[in-house]
């Protein structure tokens, strides 16, 4: 019974602390639609800050509590500033910018902040100093157990915070106007409110908490490196579990969610990762817009956003192009040397995986943020079948894309139900389950330790070999993507896109269909994954991890959503550009991060788009 | 011939603006005076919610000039042509539902500019009075009619020198309809100028001075309101369905 209570108590204190960085993160977006990827960033800065100002204060000895509690709330500010800057140089270039795109820049935020901590901190784990006047434990009444102070300090902390947030809101005139931007930012502004200042106000107050959390844990928990995705991927099911821009939703979520872990170790000690995302994922097929969100507003008519590019069958000249393309690549291996077959290898896995990838994003205007769940369940199911079963490569082969798509079948049937953020965050979430199932379910999967010796068959063993069938499959795939994109099942995908509820009119079944593309995209995900364990002999969880989902975004972003074949260009640029960085130098984190958020800002349209702009404007020169 | 009018408050030329490649209005000129109501009719898509929005700035003119007593306003930010004296309510009136009257009516308030009488939430509910019993409660609970004057009220609130109103009467019972013609009339003779778009004559001829009929983003018919009204052919030319 004392143990229970006091794994109750644990649980209410971290979910102070998670509330601290989830209240900062609903803010932000339900006034200004960002999804703040970099909110964890700002957390694990608010941790570095706080223990740089309170050793630092200290002078060498044991801080004072002035020294300790100035050096918390001086971290807070100071990330606050951050969180400013961030908004003020990026984000605010980006408030007319698709969804996905800030999405892609706070990214890009997440790996410069990632190799600026490092080069300014290092590697090793920093250990706090503890909180004066808050050291050691107290016996609680009534209970007669022990419990640390501090942990009671942060029990209480979560409802002050609360509270005080409940106050802005309801009582000062910013929080008056951030209740209305909430709801309808556009009509804030004809009313004369300049939303640049509030949005700057917002991104502070959010930065801020999220810097103060990451200061509180000092006492608690060592500083490290590998903060930052920990919490935010906490925070974002806090966030949508709650409601994205609740609140009071955000603070229940949290309180669940904490005592969901503090129980989940004691009950079902095999599953702890998978159990806070299925918890998510039920809330989401229960109450698709959180336990306290309301459904979001229609866009009015005659919001600005152009319309999508209609598709056209490609011109003559682009077909040669592509046809000429082709042919180089199967020349190719027979020039190239052992290491450059293993890359051309990776790159036709990188394209297939982009080009399934886009078929949801482009003519399925669906924003899947876990596609790597399905890349990485082609990837098992190959590695298992060998391993287990020493089944033949084309048994692989053939299954692997089954597998994920059965996977797609079973994950889309709940995804394609929800839009926008909420789908997003529902492929996530599915996504962090399929990679904690390959991360915990040590005896069948070998946990961290992955699969090894899944390599091809004898007659494919040979780089060159396996190149050319690397290739084979990957432009087959491609091909039956553009067919698909081309047949009357693209034209129904697309019509879904442009206005759902006229293509539903029409009679076109919105579900089936957005079911089946996502499932078909799964599949061709899982080829891909297959020919990948093949390519590198062994299988690790980091293949389902959200990092490989975010690659394949930045691959289809980095060609241009809103093309055709721009996903195998950029698949090509990306896979290229982080093969060589990763090569090259250290800072590869600080020199792709850069490079996303140029890509963010100055290339909206991706590489294809800008080249179809170049062709179109040529060709209209030339006309005249 | 512009010579002898006073000078317009609100002056528009060559207004132009666009989605896409689709262009939707094609170079309006009018004006609006201190104490004028300026109506504009048309039917559906012939560009009369575009036009108060490109004035609005909420779509953003591709050519053209907005000046709101000689200052020029196109190009500028929504909040600042807000700040300038222009206020706007949309037709599908936008209120923050989860807000009270009090605190919608809150968002709005703006300082007057010198020498004005400010709209005070008192005088706000003097106006509409049905607002005043309803303060407290949230704007998504009201009934259609009550949004409508609450819309009004709120963008009152920000002192204007010019309302945008994009039809006010839309969907509303005819005692309603009648109550809100009272408002605009009241307003009216306090020396505000108002563009209406609108598509009920009754409305338009129980307040408006002068109509603009708009076809296909252009204006093709320009003068007094009472003519407009005694002329059949006229309106069977250019509004009849």
């Amino acid at each position: 019974m004392d143990a229970l209570i006091l794994q109750a108590l644990n649980g209410l204190a971290s979910a102070s602390s998670l509330f601290l960085v989830a209240s900062g993160l609903t803010v932000i977006f339900g006034v200004s639609r960002i999804v703040n990827f970099a909110h964890g960033s700002l957390y694990m800065l608010g941790a570095y800050l706080g223990w740089t100002l309170v050793t630092r204060f200290a002078g060498g000895g044991a801080p004072g509590p002035l020294g300790f509690w100035g050096g918390v709330l001086l971290a807070a500010l100071a990330v606050g500033l951050i969180g400013v800057a961030i908004e003020v140089l990026l984000l605010r270039r980006l408030y007319r910018a698709p969804e996905l795109f800030p999405l892609l820049a706070t990214f890009g935020v997440v790996l410069i902040v990632q190799d600026l901590a490092l080069w300014a901190w290092g590697p090793q784990d920093l250990l706090g100093p503890r909180a004066p006047g808050l050291h050691g434990a107290v016996e609680l009444p009534l209970l007669g157990l022990r419990f640390p102070r501090y942990e009671l300090f942060l029990i209480a902390l979560g409802p002050v915070v609360l509270g005080l947030l409940w106050l802005l809101f309801r009582r000062t005139r910013f929080g008056l106007l951030i209740r209305a931007a909430t709801e309808d930012r556009e009509m804030v502004g004809a009313l004369g409110v300049d939303q640049r200042a509030l949005f700057t106000g917002v991104f502070f107050l959010g930065a801020v908490l999220a810097g103060l959390a990451g200061a509180l844990q000092l006492p608690r928990e060592s500083v490290n490196l590998h903060m930052d995705l920990a919490v935010i991927v906490e925070a974002f099911v806090v966030v949508v579990v709650g409601g994205l821009g609740s609140l009071g939703g955000a603070f229940l979520a949290a309180l669940l969610i904490g005592e969901l872990h503090a129980f989940g170790i004691l009950v079902f000690p095999r599953i702890t990762l998978v159990l806070v995302f299925l918890v998510m994922a039920v809330v989401l097929v229960l109450r698709p817009h959180g336990l306290a969100g309301a459904a979001p507003a229609a866009v009015p008519p005659g919001a600005p956003g152009a319309a999508e590019p209609v598709i056209r069958p490609a011109p003559l000249a682009l077909r040669r192009f592509a046809l000429a393309v082709f042919a180089l690549a199967c020349a190719l291996p027979s020039v190239l040397g052992d290491y450059a077959l293993s890359v051309f290898a990776d790159f036709a896995v990188f394209v297939l995986f982009a080009m399934s990838l886009h078929l949801l994003m482009g003519p399925g205007g669906m924003a899947s943020f876990g596609h790597a769940a399905y890349f990485g369940i082609g990837a098992y199911a190959a590695a298992l079948l060998a391993h287990h079963l020493a089944a033949p490569m084309a048994a692989g082969i053939a299954l692997a894309p089954l597998a994920a798509g059965l996977a797609g079948l079973a994950f889309g049937w709940f995804c394609v139900r929800l839009s926008g953020v909420y789908a997003a965050m529902l492929t996530l979430a599915f996504a962090q389950i399929a990679w904690s199932v390959a991360f915990q379910w040590v005896e069948v999967t070998g946990g961290d330790n992955g699969i090894l010796g899944v390599w091809p068959d004898a007659w494919a063993r040979d780089r060159r070999v396996f190149a050319w069938l690397a290739l084979a499959l990957s432009a087959g795939g491609t091909l039956l993507l553009l067919r698909a994109i081309h047949a009357p099942f693209g034209y129904a995908l697309r019509a879904l896109r442009d206005s759902a509820p006229r293509a539903a009119a029409i009679g076109i079944p919105a579900l089936t269909v957005r079911w089946l593309a996502f499932a078909f995209a799964a599949g061709l995900a899982g080829l891909a994954g297959a020919l990948f364990a093949y390519g590198k002999g062994s299988v690790f969880p980091t293949l389902l991890a959200i990092p490989r989902s975010v690659d394949a975004l930045l691959m289809v972003l980095l060609g241009g959503v809103r093309t055709v074949t721009g996903p195998i260009w950029g698949a090509l640029a990306y896979a290229g550009l982080s093969e060589q960085l990763v090569r090259a130098t250290d800072h590869w984190r600080l020199l792709l991060g850069l490079a996303i958020v140029a890509l963010v800002l100055f290339f909206p349209e991706g590489l294809a788009g800008a080249a179809r702009r170049w062709w179109e404007a040529r060709e209209s020169d030339g006309r005249r | 011939m512009t010579g002898a009018l006073p000078p317009a408050l609100l002056a528009v030329e060559g207004l132009e603006a666009r989605y896409g490649r689709a262009r939707i209005l094609a170079g309006l000129t009018f004006h609006v005076a201190r104490g004028e109501v300026v109506v504009l009719l048309g039917r559906n898509g012939a560009g009369k919610s575009t036009t108060l929005k490109a004035i609005m700035g909420l779509v953003p003119p591709t050519a053209g000039r907005v000046r709101l007593a000689g200052r020029d306003l196109a190009g500028l930010p929504p909040f600042r042509i807000a700040r300038a004296g222009l206020g706007y309510v949309p037709e599908e009136r936008r209120l923050f539902a989860g807000l009270t009257v009090r605190e919608n009516l809150a968002v709005g308030m703006r300082p007057a500019p010198p020498g004005r009488q400010p709209w005070t939430e008192e005088r706000l509910f003097a106006l509409f009075p049905a607002l005043a019993a309803l303060r407290d409660r949230p704007a998504g609970r009201m009934s259609g009619g009550e949004q409508q004057m609450l819309a009004i009220a709120r963008t009152l609130a920000g002192n204007p020198r010019l309302l945008l109103l994009d039809e006010p009467a839309e969907g509303l019972a005819p005692v309603v309809v009648e109550r809100l013609a009272e408002a605009v009339k009241a307003l009216r003779a306090e020396g505000l100028g108002i563009l209406l778009s609108e598509q009920n004559l009754r409305f338009a001829g129980a307040v408006g001075d002068r109509a603009l009929i708009l076809e296909t983003g252009a204006i093709r018919w320009e003068g007094p309101l009472a003519t407009l009204l005694a002329e059949e052919a006229l309106r069977a030319r250019y509004l009849a369905v």
